[in-house]
């Protein structure tokens, strides 16, 4: 019985497809626009991590100076760090996949009639490992020039562009400011990351050679680590942490006058406003499968009045209550779902559409997908009954009068 | 449950049995007394016209000896049951397994096969297709139509199409066919084939046949001729011929 009445159902739906597709229009765009905006959002999401990641894996960076958000002291207004902090760090802290001391600024690089704004990073060859870049052509510093402060660079693949197109740079030598400079390595371009800039736009130097010839000083602007896969950054952190109170002397109750900044942290904080994001169109557009559970009821309705005559043709030659109920209500579920799956359909190829425009990742997400189809069903129960009971209990003498 | 207390109650008294039966319909002021207490008996196998001037109480006698409706007072007893006890359900039921109706506006599923059509009450009553696809065309056959089964009712002439609801209405062997002016919307020549329908029914397979029908012309198919006048039952007489002169 229950099975025929599916049928019943069915077979009104096949009747009536201008009617039916009219009613799953709603469904099918609220559940497509639900996956769209999750599948995309959470595409976005995965897209972050991975940029971030590209920075370095298990990155710590030290600044002096105190946090951003902290109150009161300035950055500047701290003592820089020497070689020697970034030394004993890497002599004292363990687990830790390399340090590298920083002293970096911008600086202008000039070819011939070429001119370049670019950045200048002073630092070892414990950089590239640190920041995960590699080596596309040449070699890394070696001893020596990291120890007399050699007038050679390791080019990212921006500069390369700009100068040389597509030439060979290895040996050549370029003017970054008041130095000349040969290239003796070419990195491997990483690109756009996450916060918008260019990340293979800088050269990198023997910190000696920016120390001496440009700084003139003896400063270490920043020293980036890297901890060791296995290892928590959290304790490398706290290590360094104490190792730097210790070695610049700072008091039991004062604050820092370091900051230690861990990626961990700022992928969690980045990733985490995507996800609030996703969440929230997520919501938006669940709003609108509600919005379109609302029209199926209104067509319901709409088609209840339209129907008057059939459903007292149906009361009268012995239909129950509760058969004209559940036709009307299996209708409305197996509109519905219909529409759900149409619209689940639609979504997947809007979200790889989506994915492939804004260049994130496409990775469907099951869950949404179960739930919107569940949630679409549970639509067409909801806004089904109403208008289902509406039928079941007409008086099947008026309604047989209804033109 | 009830099919087998009704079976069981095949041979007390007659099939249909009103008694002082009233219909009031809306409230105070506006109260119109449809019926004003009637008695009617139809035994089975009779094969009845119903007459009367309009407004008199005929469709409301109808509605309530089909179970569509239920008397404000007065007892209808249908093969003994007291119907007036039953519920809107129960009284599904008793239509669904005993009753067949004919309206005026034949009431056909639009953009639905005639096939179909004749099958829904079966559908209702939870017979398999199989069974059920081959009761229909016989029922189709039986009014004429063998070869019309894929036709939707826009497709068939009125005519046709009032058939289609005879069909529909004896399909599944009911007690009784109820008729509310089923040739009200034909020519005569159709009505004719209706009346003759419904006499061949009558006699060879001892349907019950209760019709509604102004027309003298159909009511002398009947056996016997109820007449209605504001609510009352003004004679019961024997065929209309008879009172026609
Ligand atoms: N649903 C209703 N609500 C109020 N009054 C009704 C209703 N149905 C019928 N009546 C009234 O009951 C009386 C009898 O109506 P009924 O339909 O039984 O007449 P009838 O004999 O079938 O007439 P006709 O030949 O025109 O079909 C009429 O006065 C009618 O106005
Ligand atoms: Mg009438």
């Amino acid at each position: 019985m229950f099975l025929e009445t599916i049928l019943i159902a069915l077979r009104e739906i096949r009747r009536n497809v201008m009617r039916s597709s009219l009613t799953i229009l709603g469904i099918v765009i609220g559940v497509a626009a639900v996956i769209t905006m999750v599948t995309v959002g959470d595409g976005a999401t995965r897209q972050v991590a991975n940029e971030i990641s590209s920075l370095g894996s298990n990155l710590i960076d030290i600044y002096p100076g105190q946090s951003f958000r902290g109150p009161g002291g300035t950055r500047s207004a701290a003592s820089k760090f020497k070689i020697a902090d970034a030394e004993a760090i890497e002599r004292e802290i363990s687990g830790l996949a390399g340090v590298a001391p920083v002293n970096g600024r911008s600086a202008q690089a000039i070819r011939g009639n070429d001119n370049w704004s670019t950045l200048i990073t002073g630092s070892t060859n414990a950089y590239l490992k640190v920041r995960n870049w590699t080596l596309a052509d040449g070699r890394p510093f070696n001893d020596d020039e990291l120890r007399a402060g050699s007038a050679v660079c390791i080019i990212g693949d921006t500069l390369r562009k700009q100068f040389f197109g597509g030439q060979d740079p290895l040996g050549t030598v370029i003017r970054l400011e008041k130095i000349s400079c040969r290239i003796i390595g070419v990195l491997k371009p990483k690109g756009q990351s996450g916060f918008g800039s260019d990340q293979d736009d800088f050269v990198l130097l023997p910190l000696r050679t920016v120390q001496r010839r440009l700084a003139g000083n003896t400063d270490v602007n920043s020293i980036s680590v890297s901890v060791l896969d296995g290892v928590s950054t959290e304790k490398a952190k706290a290590d360094i942490e104490r190792l730097l109170r210790q070695r610049r002397q700072v008091g039991e109750d004062e604050e820092d006058d370091f900051h230690v900044r861990d990626m961990q942290e700022i992928v969690q904080t980045l990733t985490g406003t995507t996800r609030l994001l996703t969440t929230l169109l997520g919501a938006v557009a669940a709003v609108s499968l509600l919005v379109g559970g609302i029209g199926i009821m209104n067509i319901m309705l709409v088609s209840v009045t339209e129907r008057t005559r059939e459903i007292g043709i149906r009361l009268a030659i012995g239909a129950m209550e509760k058969q004209v109920l559940m036709q009307f209500l299996i209708e409305a579920v197996v509109l519905s779902c219909f529409g759900g799956i149409i619209g689940i359909l639609l979504g997947i190829a809007a979200s790889a559409a989506g994915a492939g425009a804004l260049k994130v990742p496409f990775i469907l997400n099951v869950g949404i997908i179960v739930v919107s189809f569940l949630f679409s069903a549970g639509v067409g129960v909801v806004f089904g009954y109403f208008p289902a009971r509406k039928a079941a209990l007409l008086d099947p003498i008026e309604a047989l009068r209804h033109e | 449950m009830m099919a087998d207390s009704l079976a069981a109650s095949e041979n007390s008294g007659p099939l249909i049995e009103l008694k002082a039966v009233t219909r009031r319909y809306g409230s105070g002021t506006a109260e119109v007394t449809a019926l004003q207490g009637i008695d009617v008996r139809i035994e089975q196998g009779d094969f009845v016209a119903v007459m009367g001037p309009s407004g008199s109480g005929k469709s409301t006698c109808m509605n309530i000896l089909g179970c569509l409706d239920t008397p404000s007072s007065g007892r209808y007893r249908f093969k003994g049951v007291d119907v007036g006890g039953l519920s809107r359900d129960q009284r599904a039921l008793l239509r669904r397994h005993y009753l067949g109706f004919v309206f005026q506006g034949f009431n056909l599923l639009n953009r639905t096969s005639a096939l179909e059509n004749v099958e829904l009450p079966l559908i209702y009553r939870g017979t398999g297709a199989r069974e059920r696809r081959q009761r229909a065309g016989q029922a189709l056959a039986a009014v004429g139509l063998a070869g019309w089964e894929t036709h939707t009712p826009a497709e068939l002439s009125g005519g046709q199409q009032q058939r289609v609801a005879i069909a529909r209405a004896i399909v599944t062997d009911p007690f009784v066919l109820f008729a509310d002016e089923p040739t009200g919307n034909l020519d005569s020549a159709r009505s004719r084939e209706i009346m003759d329908l419904l006499t061949v029914f009558n006699k060879d397979r001892g349907l019950t046949v209760v019709m509604v029908t102004h027309d003298p012309v159909m009511a002398a198919y009947a056996r016997r001729v109820i007449r209605f006048r504001d609510g009352y039952i003004e004679n019961e007489g024997g065929r209309e011929a008879d009172h026609v002169s």
